[in-house]
């Protein structure tokens, strides 16, 4: 396709940047939206609505002030920051690593919602079942509730991983934006808008981020709804 | 042997309730809203009673002032619920053996025997949603009774089915109390599945227990009318197959050295059956009726005796050993001039028995 030779490989760099950038924040922020998801959903104890705030911080903040918290943090300064690199020799500010982090935490609150859901929909009386099977909880949660609600559960990943695809505010603010270690699809695209004979290039990254998000939620829907038919559910 | 003494409040039910399972079919009946349920819960241990203490076999599962509260995963009790809850993402048969591939319990009994005894062999892989509500409940039935269980609870396993379903379950349940060799404890507000599976009943209201005995016995108490229902009201006597009259299609029964004749198929002869006679199917009369069509005429005595405020009247009569319950009005109960130990003759029509209630003897 001729469009697409607008593109330069620094493009073809931020694009593949991208997706290293969303998987990686996926790898990490998923299990750790599970176990949120399923102590919202399970648990009562107090501070729960705290927690509940916590979590979905990161959607009603501006995500400038994400990125500045981050910073502020995780910088090499921060206490969060010093503590990766002395402990993992693991840095975040300035690198493809906190793009990463900055994608999955402003990624997180919109996973952990529609898992919680999920989990609030499997019925407690097949758990109260499989205890008087002889299940421990952590089977139990393994073999009923998570395979039950996964239909949710990857609806939830998908949608995680098209947010994590297009972070710019906090990614922007946190790791800035640097060709090759930093600049994302989102943010070469916002690169080439600022750039006096971008568009051609700009438009052709607009199709490619179209196409991925729109391939992400269509895939979301095919297999939630083959996950829902092999259930049978109600 | 299950014993069980425990209060608590869950939810609108206050419960304060004692009784003992020894062995065979404990029923627990008594109207929704009775508590059953949460009784039934709390002895396999997914409700926690304020007070008391549930023992199985000397081994305790709770008791308040030791503080032990046996978690329900290690109390062993094959529990039905009145919704099969079944796990709808797995087949029938992983539903099956799933206290031994996810709880961790012994494989005591072949899966085979349990498939063979519910009629469940051609359902196995397949999913619980392409199942009848009948076959689910059978399913269910089967998942609790491979969990190699100490007791087994069943908590209105039919309550969810309609007439036709139940009549298909029934049986197996019948076969299943009889074999079972654990104690088991049925819940129920169906006196008809009460009489047909129970040795014991425990009558329950509002959390309380009413009466408890043999099932024979309580059906025959009259100051138990509003718990056991009045319209339903009846006795269970039980009753030895002695012959078949095909030319009339009536089997012969003996009863206490008595006579029955019931409509019905060639039975083995010498079987014991359970027959249930309901109060209001019999009727009394001080002399042997000539020129009447009821065929079934025993000879007993007036044993108890209730003139209700309305315009009936309860009888217990006395058949040898065994109990019959007859409704009356109290108008001919006064007409008759019964009075306690009088002889009297007690007249069933032959077309009041339902089908002999399963073949167990007790």
């Amino acid at each position: 396709m001729n469009f697409m030779s607008d593109l330069s490989p620094a493009d073809w760099q931020a694009v593949f940047l991208s997706f290293k950038v969303a998987g990686i924040a996926l790898l990490f922020a998923l299990p750790l939206a599970l176990i949120v998801a399923y102590v919202l959903a399970r648990w009562s104890f107090r501070g729960k609505v705290f927690l509940d705030g916590l979590v979905h911080l990161p959607l009603v903040l501006p995500p400038v002030v994400t990125g500045y918290v981050l910073l502020l943090l995780f910088g090499r300064a921060g206490i969060l920051g010093r503590f990766f690199e002395h402990t993992f020799g693991l840095v975040f500010a300035f690198r493809w690593t906190g793009a990463a982090l900055a994608a999955g935490i402003m990624a997180f609150p919109l996973m952990v919602r529609p898992m919680r859901i999920a989990i609030e929909g499997v019925d407690r009386k097949l758990e109260e079942a499989a205890s008087t099977l002889g299940a421990r909880q952590v089977v139990t949660l393994a073999v009923v509730t998570l395979p039950l609600a996964l239909p949710g559960i990857i609806a939830a990943a998908l949608l995680g991983f098209a947010k994590a695809m297009g972070e710019f505010g906090a990614t922007i603010t946190f790791v800035s934006n640097i060709p090759g270690e930093t600049r994302t699809l989102a943010l070469d695209l916002y690169t080439l808008t600022q750039t006096p004979d971008g568009d051609g290039a700009a438009f052709s990254l607009i199709i490619i981020a179209v196409v991925i998000a729109f391939g992400a939620v269509i895939a979301s829907e095919i297999i939630t709804r083959r996950l829902a038919k092999r259930i049978g559910g109600n | 042997m299950l014993s069980v003494n425990v209060k608590g409040q869950f939810g609108p039910f206050d419960i304060d309730t004692q009784f003992d399972s020894t062995g065979g079919v404990t029923a627990l009946f008594g109207r929704s809203g009775s508590g059953k349920t949460t009784l039934v819960n709390m002895i396999s241990g997914l409700v926690k009673p304020r007070t008391g203490r549930i023992t199985l076999n000397d081994v305790e599962l709770f008791n308040a002032k030791t503080k032990v509260n046996m978690p329900a995963r290690l109390r062993q009790m094959g529990h039905v619920f009145q919704e099969h809850r079944l796990f709808p993402h797995i087949s029938v048969r992983r539903n099956l053996t799933f206290a031994a591939w996810a709880g961790g319990r012994p494989k005591r009994r072949p899966l085979e025997e349990v498939v063979d005894l519910l009629g469940i062999e051609h359902l196995l892989e397949r999913s619980p949603a392409k199942l009848s509500g009948g076959e689910k409940q059978r399913v269910a039935i089967g998942r609790a009774l491979l969990s190699s269980p100490r007791a087994l609870l069943m908590d209105e396993p039919l309550a969810s089915l309609d007439a036709a379903r139940k009549e298909e379950i029934l049986p197996y349940l019948d076969r299943l109390c009889r074999e079972a060799k654990i104690p088991i404890v049925y819940v129920s507000h169906a006196i008809e599945e009460v009489v047909r599976l129970a040795d014991t009943l425990v009558v329950l209201s509002e959390g309380r227990v009413k009466a408890s005995g043999p099932v024979a016995d309580i059906l025959t108490r009259l100051d138990l009318g509003p718990a056991t229902g009045r319209h339903e009201a009846g006795a269970l006597i039980r009753a030895k197959v002695i012959g078949f009259d095909p030319n009339w299609m009536l089997v012969k029964m003996d009863v206490e050295g008595q006579q029955l004749e019931l409509p019905g198929a060639n039975a083995p002869v010498g079987q014991e059956v359970r027959l249930r006679i309901r109060a209001r199917d019999v009727s009394i009369a001080t002399q042997d009726p000539e020129g009447v069509s009821i065929r079934n005429r025993l000879r007993g005595t007036v044993e108890a005796l209730r003139l209700e405020e309305g315009p009936y009247a309860e009888v217990v009569c006395r058949v040898g050993t065994q109990k019959i319950r007859a409704r009356l009005t109290r108008a001919s109960a006064h007409d008759l001039g019964l009075v306690i130990g009088l002889p009297v003759f007690v007249l069933i029509k032959s077309i009041a028995f339902g089908r002999p209630l399963g073949t167990k003897g007790y």
